[in-house]
């Protein structure tokens, strides 16, 4: 298991280079208003992806209180939750991301510290 | 006074009609309104299928618009699920009657990561409850949940603000769980929801399978406690709650013939009362499906409708060979008066059966249901099941003032088969077919063992099966015992031999007689001939006698007075002949 993770995080490294004009990170956190919860999870996000992804990121913060019927296209149950629309494959992290071991291994960046 | 009613009337918990056959009579009205209802069961055991038609009925019969949120099935699978039932999701859903909401949570594509909440469930329901107004809301089966997220401590927590939020919404809910090894649900969902919870039940025995439902609990609301058997078909669900019915039946006068003129004839010439049940029970091969065509054909011929259940034969194969005893069943089929409804009965449980019979006879409607035979149910020692079955078919058909007939084998020593004994009291007229075994014969007779309320015939008639039909003969009962068929027939010659020289016997003294007659008047005759002879000789002799007598009186009176004056006697004699001289 641990291998097969190294792999892509080498390949990552390896990759990332040469696909930096538009391997841009597109992330969208699905709250419902302005929680606790929510505030915790956003500046977990921002913090995560400032430390890793050198600003090649967008964050789509999806208020769900206002929006509803955007809950049904990722399969919204819990909140917050964080979805990595890019690269793909699609994941999904639910939580505060107040775990940024966990984060990082969801969004398969653990590889690259 | 009033005013108290009323207030009760007022509290009194309200109910949201299910349209489920049978369950709102179960439940005295259906599920609680504005309140969540927990239906659990194994798999397989139709609780999707139940929530799905409380939802359908709702939005059709109801106008009350419902969303279901699937935890398990796709949108396009469910649709095509139900479509074998005759429900079309596809069509609800585009008149907004129905939202299907899936809800797919992946435990393999999901990271933990702190605290979270199921927020983004409530507000997807939320949302299409809002959408449509909806007034029925199904989650199935919510206790996925508990294999997709990790932190049950989370989901058991949102899980008892999810129910309390959907009363606080005021939707009726069905929340479908998995039976647990010793708890109702695998995850214990009783603790959430426990204003309602209902059980559905799939049993074998003896590798038959029978669907039940159970009311488990039902805060503030009175219910049927009983296992009801339930059926799925092509028309949904149908529970039956047969086990409520009670001996309230209404009676009729009316009388429906048998469709054979002589067993009408032995009972009161009119034959059985309407709505009541009818045994014809006989040894094989005797002819119960024959007295069965008969009275389906009667009533066919009255314009009445009649379901006929054959558990042995098809409905071709018994068509066919009713034919041979000039009965066409088959013109009636085609007329939509006669409806068969074949079934092996290991084809299901009993419950199953009685399920499926009270759905034929609930659609089909009929004035006259024939089971035929009804002993085939049992198989091994289930007496008293098929009993109960067979007392709730009666209940169940009385209650409907449908006439009802029942075939049922009995073993050879006739009368002592458990089976009858178990049913007899359940039966208004029990008419018994035998063998008789005779002089290397074997021949049929009947007669009637009990008819309720009518003075029926005690005799025992020869049963015959013509190409005709069936028809029915006077047995020879004698000091030999009773005879029938060729014996009969024998001892019949034999009788009327015996009376042949009786009338000879008969004849020949009357013409003795007669000669005797004509020979004593003959005497009397020659008697009287004598007699008169003889009288007319008397009278002469007399009447000689008599002239004797006077002449000799005369004589004496001449003696006499030829003694005084003989001259004078001279002289008159003379004188004439002086006379006579003179004259001359």
């Amino acid at each position: 298991m641990k291998a097969k993770k190294e792999n892509p995080g080498i390949k990552t490294k390896e990759v990332k280079p040469p696909k930096t004009t538009d391997d841009m990170w597109v992330l969208r956190l699905y709250v419902a208003g302005q929680t606790p919860k929510a505030i915790t999870a956003f500046t977990n996000l921002k913090r995560i992806c400032e430390e890793q992804l050198n600003g090649k990121y967008s964050i789509e913060v999806i208020d769900l209180m206002e929006d509803p019927q955007l809950a049904a296209e990722f399969q919204i149950v819990a909140l917050p939750t964080l979805i990595r629309k890019l690269p793909v494959p699609v994941r999904k992290i639910i939580g505060d991301l107040s775990d940024t071991e966990r984060v990082l291994i969801g969004l398969d960046l653990l590889a690259v510290n | 006074m009033k005013k108290t009613e009323k207030k009760l009337l007022s509290n009194k918990l309200l109910k949201s009609p299910t349209g489920i056959q049978g369950f709102d009579e179960i439940t005295d009205g259906g599920l609680p309104a504005g309140r969540p209802t927990l239906v659990c069961g194994g798999a397989g055991c139709g609780k999707t299928l139940f929530g799905m038609e409380f939802l359908v009925r709702g939005a059709t019969q109801f106008n009350e618009p419902g969303v279901f949120m699937s935890f398990e099935e796709t949108n396009v699978e469910l649709i095509k699920n139900v479509a074998s039932l005759g429900f079309d999701l596809d069509n609800l859903a585009k008149h907004k009657k129905i939202i299907l909401e899936h809800v797919r949570v992946e435990r393999s594509e999901i990271e933990e990561t702190g605290e979270y909440n199921l927020e983004g469930l409530f507000i997807r329901l939320n949302y299409a409850i809002d959408l449509i107004g909806a007034k029925r809301v199904v989650l199935d089966t919510i206790e996925s949940l508990f294999s997709g997220l990790p932190n049950q401590l989370i989901l058991r927590a949102e899980l008892r603000r999810l129910f309390h939020w959907l009363k606080e919404k005021g939707v009726t809910a069905i929340i479908t769980g998995e039976r647990g090894d010793e708890t109702l649900t695998r995850q214990g969902l009783e603790e959430y929801v426990s204003d309602c919870v209902i059980m559905l039940d799939h049993r074998v025995t003896e590798q038959n399978s029978t669907r039940r439902l159970r009311v488990v609990k039902y805060r503030g609301s009175i219910h049927g406690t009983n296992e009801y058997p339930f059926l799925i078909d092509e028309n949904g669900f149908s529970i039956l709650p047969v086990t409520s019915l009670g001996l309230q039946h209404i009676v009729s006068n009316e009388r429906v013939s048998s469709g054979i003129p002589a067993l009408d004839k032995m009972l009161e010439g009119k034959g059985f009362f309407r709505g009541s049940t009818v045994l014809i029970s006989g040894t094989t091969g005797v002819g119960k499906t024959s007295i069965a065509a008969h009275f389906a054909e009667a009533a066919c011929k009255r314009g009445e409708r009649v379901l006929y259940f054959c558990f042995e034969e098809s409905p071709k194969q018994l068509m066919r060979n009713m034919l041979s005893i000039g009965i066409n069943l088959e013109t009636w089929v085609q007329k939509g008066l006669l409806q068969f409804q074949a079934t092996r009965p290991t084809f299901y449980g009993l419950e199953m059966h009685l399920a499926a019979t009270h759905k034929a006879v609930n659609d089909f409607k009929p004035q006259i249901v024939i089971l035929d035979p009804i002993n085939t149910f049992v198989i091994g020692d289930k007496d008293f099941e098929v009993k109960t079955m067979l007392m709730r078919i009666v209940d169940y058909l009385k209650s409907n003032l449908i006439t009802a007939m029942f075939t049922s084998l009995t073993s050879t020593d006739g009368r002592t088969a458990n089976n009858e004994n178990g049913i007899s009291s359940l039966i208004d007229t029990w008419i018994s077919l035998r063998d008789i075994e005779l002089s290397g014969e074997r021949n049929r007779g009947m007669y009637i063992i009990k008819s309720r309320g009518m003075a029926h015939s005690n005799q025992i008639r020869e049963f015959m099966l013509t190409n005709r039909g069936v028809e029915l003969r006077d047995v020879y009962v004698g000091a030999s015992g009773v005879l029938t068929g060729s014996a009969r027939i024998a001892q019949k010659a034999i009788e009327n031999a015996e009376v042949l020289t009786r009338t000879h016997d008969i004849e020949r003294k009357k013409r003795e007689i007669e000669r005797k007659r004509k020979a004593l008047e003959a005497q009397i005759i020659s008697l009287y001939a004598n007699f008169d002879s003889e009288e007319a000789e008397a009278k002469k002799m007399i009447e000689t006698e008599q002239d004797s007598i006077k002449r000799l009186e005369q004589d004496k009176i001449e003696m006499a007075e030829s003694r005084k004056d003989v001259n004078e006697i001279i002289k008159t004699n003379n004188k004439p002949k002086k006379h006579k001289i003179d004259e001359s």
